[in-house]
């Protein structure tokens, strides 16, 4: 009964998967007959510039975007994880971001920001009046700010259940000891959320990875190649400049990176799947 | 997964005392929290508010008004622009890709987890088990190229199928995560009396496990369908044809032709994510309840 699954993932899957390691070891360029050619493709990436730079951008996206996003989910979660009606209804309108496409939120901010029509100029504030998305680091700022905006709600939605599964048995025995909310945050809530942050982060820092849609229609990597993180790279290199074997480089790069690390995440977190009550 | 409400803090449980005094302290020292969710409130809102009053608002007026004021008098034209410009074929694409992915997608993913949960022993299936928690770990962006290569020599390049085939398949490793976490918590004993009431193993499934399995159910089904709706690189990469395309590509392509026709982008975006609130209103507390309790354990 697990057959059709399995077969299906497995074509589209982990063949797709062998494939890629195997075009990377060829050039094709998308229409064309494969011709095996060792690691030329690989030399070229290696060689490209373009990919050192790629690889920080990416690299620069994952570490800030982590930085904005986890304490505030924490916060955020742990604030809401009290049963309060308001508080449910904020959690409602908290997660509308995570049903928009990426492409729509790109477009909205990309209207919002624009220097000449956007909500700067309407407002005549100073500040928000510039030049949003040409300028490097003032895009690169954008992309965090909108891909936190994008994932927070996503991430204080998983601290807000695992807030709610720490007994409330341990609050009550700390409280009769005389530790205040402050102190309780600290000791409790945050040890017992061990394993939910390395949950959050492996899925923020892997997650950040495929950055794609959004970065693609924001800025296309752009200005210059500010944005432009590995996942943009491999499509540009692979669909837009038809050269499939450095691409398929690229590819086994990102996952290469990705693997390494949700280990390293894993690895951090201690033993794999022990249960988070523990001590309660 | 479904007892996550039964941990919830319930501040009347005891009407004590040692609860009174609890909830004072709460008030006192919340206020920070407080006033971080509210923030937070308007910065999630504030840009779904513009682009939906954007939407009603006339492209002469757009550069005129307050942009966070409402429109003095709402015009529909915006949408009658959009409508008019193929947005129902692009829609019905989506409706047919998300549809056609998704069911499959979750039927499949539901027996394989149903047989997971319920052949503990069997080598394969623990191999099998192990392909799917692997392929968590396989961004769809990794293997595109081969995906395209696949397509290709399917000769399915730039039909609906073209998205729908590989949409299913990583539909599936998170599908059978949640699915078979959830069955996990059926109890063994309503199995063995189906059995003995000499049921097989597919009529368990499907007239046991499966009514049972409802809530994750409903939980995978909305999840996938709201990945699928709005995927981008699948239709970008494998098809060409505006034809068919689906409502992301839609999107991007709505705005470079509007140019800068505000309020026709406002009312694109506003039309086309339309659905998908819906589908969130009608199932939400069921995809809540089962994404939290899916990644919190």
């Amino acid at each position: 009964m697990a057959l059709p699954a399995f077969v299906w993932f497995v074509l589209f899957g982990i063949v797709p998967l062998l494939g890629v390691v195997a075009l990377s070891f060829t050039t094709w360029n998308g229409i064309g007959e494969i011709v095996p050619s060792g690691l030329t493709s690989w030399k070229a990436t290696l060689q490209d510039p373009g990919l050192p730079h790629a690889l920080w951008v990416t690299f620069l996206i994952m570490a800030l975007s982590w930085a904005v996003q986890t304490p505030m989910s924490i916060l955020l979660g742990v604030f809401l994880a009290t049963s309060k009606r308001y508080r449910e209804f904020l959690a409602v309108l908290y997660f509308i971001p995570l049903l928009l496409s990426s492409a729509a939120i790109a477009i909205t901010y990309k209207a919002l920001l624009d220097p000449s029509f956007g909500l700067g100029s309407g407002l005549g504030v100073e500040w928000l009046n510039q030049d949003w998305l040409g300028n490097g680091t003032l895009a690169m700022g954008v992309l965090i700010f909108i891909v936190s905006w994008q994932f927070i709600p996503f991430h204080t939605l998983i601290y807000q259940g695992a807030v709610r599964q720490i007994p409330t048995s341990m609050y009550e025995a700390s409280q009769i000891d005389g530790a205040g909310r402050v102190r309780q945050f600290f000791s409790i809530t945050l040890p017992q959320l061990k394993y939910t942050i390395i949950t959050s982060s492996t899925l923020m820092v892997v997650g950040s990875l495929t950055f794609f849609d959004l970065i693609y229609v924001l800025t296309a990597g752009g200005p210059g190649d500010a944005t432009r993180a590995l996942a943009l790279l491999m499509y540009q290199q692979g669909f837009q400049a038809n050269l499939m074997g450095p691409a398929s480089a690229i590819a086994v790069i990102l996952v290469l990176v990705g693997l390494g690390l949700s280990l390293l995440l894993r690895r951090l977190g201690g033993r794999g799947n022990e249960s988070q009550l523990e001590g309660a | 997964m479904a007892t996550i409400t039964k941990h919830r803090p319930t501040p009347t449980v005891s009407g004590t005392h040692g609860g009174a005094r609890k909830r004072s302290r709460i008030a006192q020292l919340n206020w920070l929290g407080g006033s971080l969710s509210w923030i937070w409130l308007v910065i999630v809102m504030l840009p779904i508010y513009w682009i939906v009053i954007t939407s009603f608002k006339t492209q002469d007026t757009y550069f005129i008004t307050n942009p966070l004021a409402p429109p003095s008098d709402f015009s529909f034209a915006n949408y009658k622009t959009v409508v008019e410009s193929d947005v129902a074929r692009y829609f019905m694409n989506s409706v047919i890709v998300t549809a056609g992915a998704v069911v499959p997608a979750v039927v499949v993913s539901f027996m394989a987890a149903y047989a997971i949960v319920r052949g503990v022993g069997s080598r394969t299936l623990r191999l099998m088990n192990g392909v799917f928690v692997m392929g968590l770990a396989i961004p769809l962006q990794a293997v595109i190229i081969p995906v395209y290569l696949i397509i290709i020599r399917l000769q399915m390049y730039d039909t609906l199928a073209a998205i729908i085939l590989p949409s299913i398949a990583f539909a599936i490793p998170l599908s059978v995560l949640v699915l078979s976490n959830f069955i996990r918590d059926v109890p063994k004993e309503l199995f063995e009396s189906m059995r003995m009431d000499g049921a097989s193993e597919w009529g368990t499934m499907w007239r046991l496990a499966f009514p049972l399995t409802r809530p994750a159910l409903v939980t995978v089904t909305i999840y996938n369908a709201l990945g699928i709706w709005n995927g981008f690189l699948l239709p970008l990469v494998l098809t060409q044809n505006p034809d068919n395309r689906t409502i992301p590509l839609a999107l991007a392509d709505f705005s470079g032709q509007f140019g800068v026709n505000v309020p026709a982008i406002a009312a694109s975006v506003t039309l086309t994510t339309l659905p998908i609130v819906l589908l969130y209103a009608i199932g939400r507390r069921q995809l809540l309840s089962g994404l939290t309790a899916g990644f919190s354990k």
